[in-house]
């Protein structure tokens, strides 16, 4: 069974659907519409060059080209995760402690999954890479960035509580203990829901896909469930190691609390 | 510099201590001693106290019975050299959390008994908490007290009991106590010694 290619009009008829929708945001004063439409063409466009991207690629399989996209991929979720905090470290470190958090978590857990659990062969195949590592990274990213989220608001607002317990003797990371596990557990939760709901309340989107394409529901399914694990594991190491490094981040070599390293939102 | 009397070490000597806008050349407390700091509101006398704290960034040297502070772990150094900010701060539920260790007599001289471990924060009173505070710092055995306005929530009582508990302290345990007022009552009753401190600056000693 093959792809039913979509044909340029099908598009158009589903892009209509958001046509409709701005329009009767504008009837209704939402001042939305525009947004809508902005945020419309942009995942046109953006999809459209990657998908030329991923086609040249595909087209040179060399490891040094999944490399780069790799790298790229990289360095743009390090420049969102320091987007998404209201507060966060000025500088160089802010996008050090986020970046290295997810290369350290991402980059190990695709690889084990593309050479041990996979091993296709060459195994850096980017039509296995190149995906796994995406999915694998979104979600380390918005893990991390919820994570450092709280931790770095957290120690503005209890400035006071953790000089408290640096004066009555405790270490740095003693001091930010609950701050930083709960940063943690922040940071994992979306991940946990969505294996919890996962094939009840939503089917996940590459096992939709998949069958979409035309692969035999069961197998699908055992692609989205390796895909889920590598997920989490990623998101949960991840998030651990960018907490660890960031709260060890907020203090000095004194165990100092020094939040002017952080900047205001 | 030779001392004039024999070679006695001052138990906490800061030299050059320098943040933000304070600036101290030179500060000794010798042990049993207690010097109290009085000066206008921000006039860097909390900023004093942080910074012999280790809590605060801060330029020149100190130490501690002769041992120089960096030779100190930060938590080291922090729990001999103990500061009681004047808010008092508590993250768990129970005030008993907040303790590792009861002296029984310190906890009845502050009118507390061991059903107090299992009060809720949240319903202590501003003074009760304040005098939570000293006992929670008392329990690491400082040899250094850093007092920041310790008695300013308290009815008259509980200021006397408070004031003769850390004379108490100071006494037995041969501490050095810098202790930061507003009340120059207060300063007559419990001070050896009295500083000023206005705009970042040591005015001369009484």
């Amino acid at each position: 069974m093959s792809v039913i290619a979509l044909s340029p009009f099908d598009l158009s008829l589903a892009a209509l659907l958001v046509l409709l929708l701005a329009g009767l945001s504008w009837r209704l004063q939402l001042a939305m519409e525009r947004k809508l439409l902005v945020a419309a063409l942009r995942t046109t466009i953006q999809l459209m060059l990657i998908g030329l991207v991923l086609k040249v690629l595909f087209d040179h399989a060399e490891w040094w080209w999944v490399s780069l996209m790799a790298l790229v991929m990289l360095a743009v979720a390090g420049r969102e995760v320091m987007a998404r905090q209201q507060r966060r470290f000025s500088g160089w470190r802010g996008y050090d402690v986020g970046t290295s958090a997810m290369f350290v978590s991402s980059f190990t857990v695709t690889l084990l999954a593309l050479i041990v659990v996979i091993g296709n062969d060459p195994w850096y195949t980017p039509q296995y890479a190149i995906p796994l590592l995406g999915m694998v990274l979104g979600n380390t990213m918005n893990g991390i960035a919820l994570g450092m989220d709280r931790l770095t608001s957290g120690a503005w607002q209890q400035r006071a509580v953790i000089e408290a317990r640096l004066l009555l003797g405790q270490g740095a990371m003693e001091a930010v203990s609950d701050l930083r596990r709960e940063a943690m557990r922040v940071g994992m939760i979306p991940m946990i829901n969505s294996m919890a709901a996962a094939g009840i309340v939503s089917l996940p989107g590459m096992m939709t896909g998949q069958i979409l394409a035309g692969t035999p529901p069961l197998e699908a399914v055992k692609y989205q469930i390796l895909v889920m694990f590598l997920i989490t594991a990623g998101t949960g190491f991840g998030t651990m190691v960018a907490v660890w490094r960031g709260a060890r981040c907020l203090f000095d070599e004194r165990d100092r609390l020094r939040l002017e390293r952080l900047a205001g939102s | 510099m030779i001392p004039s009397r024999e070679i006695t070490l001052n138990l906490l000597r800061v030299e050059g201590v320098a943040s933000h806008s304070m600036s101290i050349p030179l500060l000794e407390v010798a042990a049993g001693e207690c010097v109290c700091v009085s000066g206008p509101s921000g006039a860097g006398k909390s900023l004093l106290l942080r910074a012999i704290a280790d809590l605060d960034p801060h330029e020149g040297r100190m130490w501690l019975d002769g041992r120089e502070a960096h030779e100190f772990r930060p938590w080291e150094w922090r729990r001999q050299v103990g500061l009681l900010p004047a808010e008092s701060q508590w993250w768990r539920d129970q005030v008993g959390e907040h303790f590792a260790a009861v002296d029984d007599a310190q906890w009845q001289a502050l009118g507390f008994g061991r059903e107090t471990l299992h009060w809720q924060v949240t319903r202590c009173s501003t003074g009760e908490r304040q005098r939570l505070a000293l006992l929670r710092l008392l329990a690491n055995q400082p040899r250094v007290l850093l007092l920041d306005e310790p008695t300013a929530a308290l009815d008259p009582a509980a200021v006397q009991r408070v004031e003769a508990m850390i004379a108490a302290y100071r006494e037995e345990r041969q501490a050095a106590v810098l202790w930061v007022s507003h009340d120059p009552a207060q300063m007559q009753r419990v001070a050896t010694r009295q500083i000023r401190i206005v705009a970042g600056r040591l005015e001369g000693a009484a």
